[in-house]
């Protein structure tokens, strides 16, 4: 193929050249072309390689039913892979390589895996890797080899340095589509008023009317689309978007689009999500290839790209061309090939037809052979001649040509449509699928409905603008929907008669009418299995010029007509969307929110290290000179159970439940008794999902009659807010109680230590914290510096303890009292570190073993469960397999050798079988300064009954490490409680 | 895509709001049978057509909401408040 620019015409600025590079080497373009048409003006026939064979690829059509030319454009960070030169907008300095190649694009060394193709023939991996007698690990073993030998381009692993940006718009009408009937219908539509979006794809507008010579009427294609464009753009309520795909429809009209911005703008690539009232489908219709030998070398291609290159990009596909063909369309394509200067003959599979074709044939030069189909092409890496020959293979003979053109049908383009589960009709005299009725206010027209000729397409565009209108309540004149088709000759859309050699049905995933043939012998005759056994139709492409034929060579193998084959649903997106588009803005932290404790100032302000934890940002430690967290949280432990220590705990949830009923409330959710606790007392509760398993703890305080002061854990308060107003509003509407989240008006800090009470009386004056004025688990009322208080004694660590609850905007004034006491006393500040660590000593349950999976008694909590009233939970926490003996149960674990360490995650196991998922597993572990060793939690089948004093191994298969640990009750330090009420 | 129109807010996008089950399911008495509970945790049917369904508008008034859906359309043919008596007001603002 040795294509080159024509002399004259075209949609191109002749005087504004462009320089590109093709696999490095410097090339010229003109504005208004695509990297394709450039390609094929600068006579390059070869511009890939194929994805199993690596056989040498071209370029076959003109638009977004590319197969073959694929290619990366960009490097390094900036490379996008997978590119279809025949969309691809050409710019100055665009940089586009051939890809899945090497060394080079003309000499591939994977093209060796032509020679071993009987190999990879349809099903070869499930026959090669699965089944009786083969081994799960043959398939670990040569995957990467395959994925090697196979494949399309690369994705870069580097960021994306590109900027990307999405919107929401609504609309009354979404036109897809700006051919004759889009236009056309948002001309209409917008007259009568209607707001209007109207999305192309291409950068100009038109389109299949660009590809024409003939126009509209007595309007050029060209003062056709002019006129349009400049109507529309006038109109306030239209809104144009060009370079802009329709990937996706969803639900209630919502259309996801990507909008590919000019290119020397700051963003790349713009989502849009737009609500439309209605939307029009009119995306114009794709030609399919003819099925013969070699209908995948370079200089084979679509009739009408042929037409489309010479028309709108004057370039000519070669010097001399042949067509072949089945239909009537392929007739202007050809008469426009010699009328631009062109040799070109013309074969078509029917013997006979119309008696105008024939004089348009003639008046325009174009050598017409009837009953003729090709039988091969010629030629490796660039065709050079063609063997054609009758229908039934006979009659052979060899015609040279560099370009060779083939029409197989149209198949109109409803993926959109087919994403609404919309089903499409086969029509057989049309030899494709019409769209079916939607249940949805969507509707195609154009092409997409089957149209043919571009004067009807205007028309059903009229038609559908108006009756878009109409239904919105405007008023428009009424117009006729066109008949589809109106070819005059019948068409002969397949003849798989003559086929010797690699006859290509899928050309992007390498899948051969032989392949076909197989896979239906093989019983794999059904679309949706035919796909999955030979991927024909899978990646980029989706079977866009696939589809069809694959159909018909089924139906040919099973001697069924075609419509009771079926058809393949498409599911978006359409075409390719790139993750940065889908991402937007929404990079890295973008508009995520932080949530910072009321107390933050104050411990910044003292050096605390932060840590993200969700959406909180806590203090993790306060690292004094070099410490590392490791030192800094040892000594943190320290100061709490030798002096006494301070800690920010604002983030708990915190839920006002006020109301008679409040009491009544909290006794249906929590395990244990809350209406029988006097005011003034608070008491540690735990919650269980609906089918028995906990779902969360904390404290409730009863501070009046009427109210709760209700804490949960940091992770679980939205989810138990949610939970109650969910129980109060669909369960219980009987229930006198509201519920109101407090998290963010209270700052709280927890007071631990032997020296905790000498602390706060020195910041709280009119509150008597003597242990027989306040005693363990008491709730008072107090003033701190004027301001109203609530301290409870509740503890965590172990510790006499108190928790001091302030108005947020008092939290960092509360903290530096308490510090500036704390350090009076020798004590300090404690991070989140140390307060699991002290947790982990104590034996109490955090958020690694409230994991969702464990029940009350599993976390050996079974006897706070009220036996006299029932609770959420109470009757499945129950069930039979729920209370069996040997579930994983809750359990400490010391090093059988005091020095060593072990890690949470760690697998249980006994010793010298560690193999599969083991007994038990480690959640927590820290190492415990007032033992001198490490301490673990974990859960273990069977629990202490079985296990206590026994050895087991905490095996780490990840690091590679095995520790021998003793299993022991969960409380390390002061089980009976001394401290606490001290 | 869904867009649920809550009585208090307005139409709003779909990712305000949280789906909170089917509707239909009546929850047992807390000391119902062990049999009664397994049916309302784990038993659902998979109707085709309008359905009845719980959401939250979690991102707007906080209200549960009995959300009347078409499974098959996703046509959304009813929105009330799960509270039957805020319901009635609705109906009949003058009570």
């Amino acid at each position: 193929m040795t294509g080159y620019r024509l002399k004259s015409g075209g949609a191109i600025d002749r005087g504004n050249p462009l320089t590109f590079s093709f696999d490095g080497r410097s090339m010229q373009g003109l504005t208004g072309d695509t990297l394709a048409s450039a390609l094929l003006a600068s006579g390059e026939p070869l511009v890939a390689r194929s994805f199993k064979y690596h056989r040498p690829r071209g370029i076959m059509s003109a638009g977004l039913e590319e197969a073959s030319a694929l290619v990366t454009i960009g490097r390094g960070a900036k490379a996008t892979p997978n590119t279809l030169a025949t969309t691809e907008e050409l710019v100055n300095g665009l940089d586009a390589h051939s890809q899945h190649r090497w060394p080079t694009l003309r000499f591939d060394l994977g093209a060796i895996n032509q020679a071993f193709a009987r190999l990879f023939s349809a099903g070869f991996y499930y026959k090669t890797f699965i089944g009786p007698g083969k081994s799960p690990k043959s398939w670990l073993f040569y995957e990467h080899f395959i994925r090697r030998a196979a494949g399309l381009g690369t994705a870069s692993r580097a960021p994306d340095p590109d900027r990307y940006e999405s919107c929401e718009a609504s609309c009354d009408l979404l036109v897809v589509g700006s051919g004759p009937a889009g236009l056309e219908a948002a001309r209409i539509a917008a007259d009568a008023g209607l707001d209007v979006i109207l999305a192309e794809r291409d950068f100009r507008l038109g389109g299949a009317l660009l590809q024409e010579a003939g126009g509209i009427g007595s309007d050029s294609p060209q003062s056709w689309i002019e006129q349009r464009e400049r109507q529309l753009g006038q109109a306030a309520n239209v809104r144009i978007l060009r370079r802009t795909t329709a990937f996706g429809l969803y639900d209630n009209c919502v259309t996801g689009f990507v909008e590919r911005l000019a290119p020397d703008a700051k963003v790349r690539e713009r989502l849009w999500i737009v609500r439309a009232k209605r939307v029009l489908v009119a995306a114009g219709a794709m030609e399919r290839p003819l099925v013969f030998a070699g209908n995948d070398r370079p200089g084979v291609m679509l009739a009408s790209a042929m037409r489309a290159y010479a028309n709108r990009w004057a370039v000519a596909a070669g010097q001399r061309i042949v067509i072949a063909t089945g239909n009537d369309s392929a007739y202007a394509a050809a008469c426009d090939l010699a009328r631009a200067g062109i040799p070109t003959l013309l074969l078509d599979a029917r013997a006979e037809i119309s008696r105008r074709l024939a004089q348009d044939c003639k008046a325009a030069g174009v050598e017409l052979r009837l009953a003729r189909v090709p039988l091969r092409a010629v030629g490796r890496t660039e065709i050079h001649a063609v063997e054609i020959g009758a229908t039934d293979g006979s009659h052979a003979e060899t015609i040279l040509c560099d370009a060779l053109g083939m029409s197989g049908g149209w198949s109109p383009t409803q993926h959109l449509l087919s994403q609404r589960g919309v089903k499409p009709v086969w029509n057989d005299a049309l030899a494709a699928f019409l769209p079916g009725e939607a249940r949805e206010p969507i509707r195609c027209a154009g092409a997409s409905a089957g149209i043919w000729r571009a004067e009807d397409c205007a028309r059903s565009g009229r038609a559908a603008g108006a009756e878009a209108a109409r239904a919105l309540g405007r008023s428009a004149p009424v117009e006729d929907f066109p008949a589809p088709g109106r070819w005059e000759t019948p068409i002969r859309a397949w003849s798989f008669g003559g086929i010797k050699g690699k006859a290509f049905v899928d050309l992007q995933n390498d899948v051969t009418f032989e392949d076909v043939r197989q896979a239906c012998a093989e019983g794999y005759d059904a679309p949706e299995l035919l796909k999955r056994y030979t991927t024909l139709g899978m990646a980029t492409d989706q079977g866009r010029t696939s589809a069809v034929n694959a159909l018909a060579v089924i139906a040919d193998a099973r001697g069924r007509p075609l419509a009771e084959i079926g058809t393949t649903t498409f599911r978006p997106p359409f075409a390719p969307v790139s993750i940065g588009a889908l991402a937007g803005a929404e990079r890295d932290r973008h508009l995520l929110p932080t949530r910072r404790s009321p107390m933050h100032g104050a411990l910044v302000e003292q050096g605390a290290r932060m840590l993200e934890t969700g959406l909180w940002l806590r203090p993790w430690f306060y690292p004094q000179g070099g410490e590392t967290v490791d030192d800094a949280y040892l000594r943190e432990m320290r100061l709490v159970r030798e002096a006494v220590g301070i800690c920010d705990v604002s983030t708990l949830g915190k839920i006002a439940v006020q109301g008679p009923d409040a009491g009544e409330l909290l006794d249906r959710v929590y395990v244990n008794a809350f209406k029988s606790l006097p005011v003034g007392k608070a008491r540690y509760g735990v919650m269980l999902r609906d089918d028995g398993i906990v779902m969360d703890d904390g404290t409730s305080w009863r501070v009046a009659e009427h109210e709760y002061f209700m804490t949960t854990t940091t992770a679980g308060a939205g989810k138990v807010m949610t939970w109650l107003e969910e129980l109060l509003e669909t369960r219980w509407p009987e229930l006198r109680a509201t519920v109101s989240s407090v998290t963010d008006q209270w700052a709280g800090a927890s007071v631990a230590g032997p020296q905790a009470r000498a602390l706060l009386q020195s910041v709280l004056s009119d509150v008597d914290l003597s242990n027989e004025a306040f005693p363990f688990m008491g709730v008072r009322e107090g003033r701190f510096q004027g301001m109203p208080c609530r301290i409870a004694r509740i503890s965590f660590s172990g510790e006499l303890a108190y928790e001091v609850y302030v108005p947020a905007d008092h939290g960092e004034i509360l903290w530096r009292a308490l510090l500036e006491g704390a350090r009076v006393r020798g004590g300090g500040a404690y991070g989140l570190e140390a307060l699991g660590a002290l947790r982990v000593e104590k034996g109490h349950v955090g958020g690694p073993e409230l994991d969702g999976r464990a029940t009350l008694d599993d976390l050996g909590l079974g006897r706070m469960a009220s036996a006299k009233r029932p609770f959420i939970g109470s009757v499945l926490r129950l069930r039979s397999d729920l209370q069996r003996r040997d579930r994983p149960q809750f359990v400490g674990l010391v090093p059988v050798a005091r020095g060593e360490t072990f890690k949470g995650g760690s697998i249980l196991c006994e010793a010298g079988d560690e193999s599969g998922h083991g007994l038990g597993w480690v959640t927590s572990v820290t190492e415990s300064p007032s033992l001198g060793h490490w301490v673990g939690l974990g859960f273990v089948r069977g629990g202490l009954d079985a296990w206590r004093d026994r050895e087991l191994v905490a095996s780490d298969p990840i690091r590679g490490r095995s520790t021998r640990v003793r299993v022991v009750a969960p409380h390390f330090l002061d089980p009976e409680g001394a401290r606490l009420h001290a | 895509m869904l867009r649920i129109h809550c009585p208090f807010c307005g139409e709003r996008d779909h990712s305000e709001f949280i789906y909170g089950g089917d509707a239909t399911v009546a929850y047992p008495d807390l000391s119902a049978p062990m049999e009664a509970w397994i049916d309302a945790v784990y038993v659902r049917s998979n109707p085709k057509g309008p359905h009845r369904e719980r959401w939250q508008h979690s991102d707007g008034c906080r209200l549960w909401l009995i959300v009347e859906r078409d499974t098959l359309t996703h046509a959304i043919t009813r929105v009330e408040p799960a509270r039957t008596a805020i319901a009635a007001l609705l109906r009949e603002p003058g009570r």
